[in-house]
């Protein structure tokens, strides 16, 4: 079937799911550099307070940086909205909207999605919603600024929390139809020979993830409901009796539970942090496969415990609630979810790290990036432990130690996970290869200087420094630890500066890359089976036939050191 | 391309459709249950939960409206059966009953909306109204969307395009509706009758 294409239908309103995937990626990729722009800002006042902002200080507007000092309340919003944006429209719409949508069709020998116009649609929802929350910074009332966990009633009554909430819809309902599409293509579409026991890890991760998202998103949608009724039709399902803001009683009919808030938010966001962990999990295993070349150590364990995190992420969100007044016993049963959860995590980074022993590694671009994510991933999640005991979650709550955690895992986890998927399959995408001299300096530039933002966050938190402080001066006990401050706002603006050649290198190279050949990692998954880029809404040449598991690497009596899946 | 998919075989068997709107109405499972134990958790847990009396929400006439969803749903099965046996005239006819019950539904709730507004049952009013407001006109807009995508299948029945063969959407639409008419099945107990 040829059809016409014209330049919207081919680049803009595409159904391929290659095309979509390209547009899902260059769109978080931005979403992620403006969602850290923010950020800068924000390390600008926490390590210089009250000092204005240079260069860009005077292009400011006034509610945001009078005379270039940072205004309080913008603090809040540029607070939420980085963590907004980078969660809901840089992370997960990358790992799994960008390399979801192109990958997964590809390595399980699928034409495109079960559902292309659904397809569509999803990206257009995660579009509309990105645009409404850019919009949000200058339309009336300001963007939101109760936190990216906008607990209730803070955010019931300040401003710009509305626009926030219809946002999120356009972005649930997106992560909805895009979670529809992937559970319903892996079930349905693979390949002739295609076992369930023989899929890639990363199919596994998305298809797994797609669950997560499909059974965690409309509670939040729910709750979104409810917060965004509790706004606008003056109900109060999270308003208690006779609350008093700003010195005057509301005059709600009360009733609610704020409490209520909490629970339904981390009965969606518990699991949201292993829909940001799974598919870079999925990508290292990827990555570590073809550079260690053997095959993976435990797959079936690997696949396991992607499965039985997905379960246990819905029974752990209650250890964000220690310190809301939590009843013991509830306290002691997720404390003990949340310890056995940390266990098939242990089992996936040991089966990785197992995976190293004796090989002869190939250290390729994107080998590094998942070698760097082993012991960063690492630290980000042995950190979590002190946070899932209530002895030591008591005094270190909302402080800085919990920021640490969370973006090493998030950070130097997930996203150098995503950067090393970005190299691995580049060549695939546009038939290049990204140039690998400015790799080695974005990714060393990269590795450290995001240790340099993060880690002392720990000795800071440890410290006692709370988070969303606006100016941390203000504690005498914060100033000891103050001048780390100035460390990790540098090495903030330092791993900005090592963007920039990233950047350079991935547009230059999709026009002025060294092409490349159909294979060029010498790989066994069937993405590779495939010309590069593939072609247009159908991919293969012709179907391909599997006829072995996915990581047959170095195997004894042939000749090459890979038998990629579909091959005699 | 999708409907080449779905007719296409699949791996699990089950036309990529089907699958589609089981693995959907997993999700809106989530999302009423999301609702309806906020409304459980409140109603048992806070101190501001008033119960309206039974003579101000109109038991009998919610019965009746409950009796016209389920209803509609036999109408749905016997339009999928009339289809599978090749009567175009059978899948018209229930098609168009299914369509004039959930317009009677939703008739009877704008009769009901109003006369709770005159009891002082209003969505801020306090905890019941504002659950019972949400939820039900959540479930409405289903009900709306249903009879939205039963207009197109009678659209298409009119013009022909079902057959013994191809009609997989009429189903995927039963399986949608009569979802739609649990959701009531379980509202109606936990708002009339507890």
């Amino acid at each position: 079937m040829e059809r016409v294409e014209t330049f919207w239908s081919k680049y803009v309103f595409s159904l391929d799911h290659k095309v979509i995937g390209i547009q899902y990626m260059i769109t978080s990729l931005l979403f992620l550099l403006f969602g850290f722009s923010l950020v800068l800002l924000m390390r600008w006042q926490l390590a210089y307070p009250g000092h204005p902002i240079p260069l860009i200080g005077r292009f400011l507007p006034d509610f945001i940086a009078a005379g270039g000092i940072m205004h309080p309340a913008a603090y809040n919003t540029l607070g939420a909205m980085h963590g907004t944006i980078m969660i809901f429209l840089g992370i997960v719409p990358l790992g799994v909207g960008a390399f979801g949508n192109y990958i997964l069709p590809l390595q399980i020998g699928a034409r495109d999605m079960a559902f292309p116009r659904i397809n569509m649609l999803s990206y257009w929802n995660y579009f509309a919603g990105g645009v409404l929350m850019l919009m949000s910074f200058v339309l009336p009332g300001g963007a939101a600024q109760s936190g990216w966990t906008s607990y209730a009633p803070l955010s019931i009554v300040s401003p710009g929390q509305t626009v926030w909430l219809i946002a999120m819809t356009f972005l649930i309902t997106s992560s909805l139809l895009g979670s529809i599409n992937f559970i319903v293509t892996t079930l349905n579409l693979r390949a002739p020979g295609l076992t369930f026991s023989r899929l890639p890890l990363f199919v596994w991760a998305q298809f797994i993830t797609a669950i997560i998202l499909l059974f965690a998103f409309p509670v939040l949608q729910a709750a979104a409901i409810l917060q965004l009724l509790d706004r606008v039709a003056g109900t109060s399902f999270y308003l208690p009796t006779d609350l008093i803001v700003g010195g005057n009683i509301l005059d709600n009919a009360g009733g609610g539970s704020v409490l209520l808030w909490q629970h339904l938010f981390w009965f969606l966001a518990h699991p949201e942090v292993y829909v940001l962990l799974l598919p870079a999990m999925g990508i290292v295993a990827e990555i570590l496969a073809n550079g260690t070349r053997k095959p993976i150590f435990g797959y079936k364990e690997i696949a396991g415990s992607f499965a039985f995190i997905a379960f246990l992420s819905f029974i752990v969100w209650a250890h964000h609630m220690f310190v809301s007044g939590l009843k013991t016993k509830l306290s002691y049963l997720f404390m003990t979810t949340t310890m056995i959860i940390s266990v098939p995590s242990v089992a996936i980074l040991t089966c990785f790290l197992l995976s190293l022993k004796g090989a002869s590694i190939r250290y390729r671009l994107p080998m590094l990036f998942a070698l760097a994510f082993l012991p960063l991933f690492g630290i980000g999640g042995l950190t979590g432990l002190p946070l899932g005991f209530t002895p030591t979650d008591v005094y270190l709550h909302d402080t800085y130690y919990v920021i640490g955690h969370f973006h090493y895992v998030v950070v130097t986890g997930s996203m150098i996970a995503l950067m090393g998927g970005i190299y691995y399959w580049f060549p695939k995408m546009f038939g290049r290869k990204m140039n690998e001299k400015w790799g080695h300096v974005h990714f060393w530039g990269t590795v450290i200087a995001m240790n340099g933002v993060f880690f002392p966050m720990f000795i800071q938190g440890m410290a006692g420094v709370q988070r969303r402080l606006y100016d941390p001066t203000v504690q005498a006990h914060n100033l000891a630890v103050q001048p780390l401050n100035i460390l990790m706002t540098a090495s903030a603006f330092i791993l900005l500066l090592f963007q920039i050649p990233f950047i350079w290198n991935f547009f230059h190279s999709i026009f002025k890359g060294e092409k490349t050949e159909e294979n060029p990692w010498q790989a066994t998954t069937l993405e590779w089976a495939c010309p590069s880029p593939p072609l247009p809404h159908r991919n293969f040449d012709k179907e391909p036939v599997v006829r072995r598991g996915p990581y047959e690497y170095s195997v004894p009596g042939r000749g090459e050191d890979f038998w990629p899946q579909d091959k005699p | 391309m999708s409907d080449s998919h779905a007719m296409a075989d699949t791996n699990t068997g089950i036309p990529s459709g089907k699958l589609g709107m089981w693995v959907f109405l997993a999700s809106e499972v989530m999302l009423f249950g999301g609702f309806i134990s906020s409304y459980v958790i409140l109603r048992t847990g806070s101190t501001n939960f008033v119960v309206p009396g039974k003579e101000m929400l109109g038991v009998p006439l919610a019965m009746v409206n409950t009796f016209v969803l389920i209803t509609s749903s036999v109408t749905m099965v016997l339009a999928l059966d009339a289809i599978e046996k090749g009567n175009v005239k059978g899948l018209i006819r229930n098609l168009i009953f299914t369509l004039i019950l959930a317009a009677c539904f939703l008739g009877i709730k704008s009769y009901e909306y109003p006369h709770k507004w005159h009891e002082g049952i209003t969505i801020s009013s306090g905890l019941f109204g504002s659950f019972y407001y949400t939820l039900t006109g959540l479930h409405m807009l289903h009900v709306v969307g249903g009879m939205a995508y039963m207009g197109y299948l009678l659209r298409n029945a009119l013009a022909g395009r079902y057959t013994v063969q191809s009609h997989a959407r009429v189903e995927y639409a039963g399986l949608y509706w009569h979802f739609v008419d649990l959701v009531w099945v379980i509202l109606f107990p936990i708002f009339y009758l507890l």
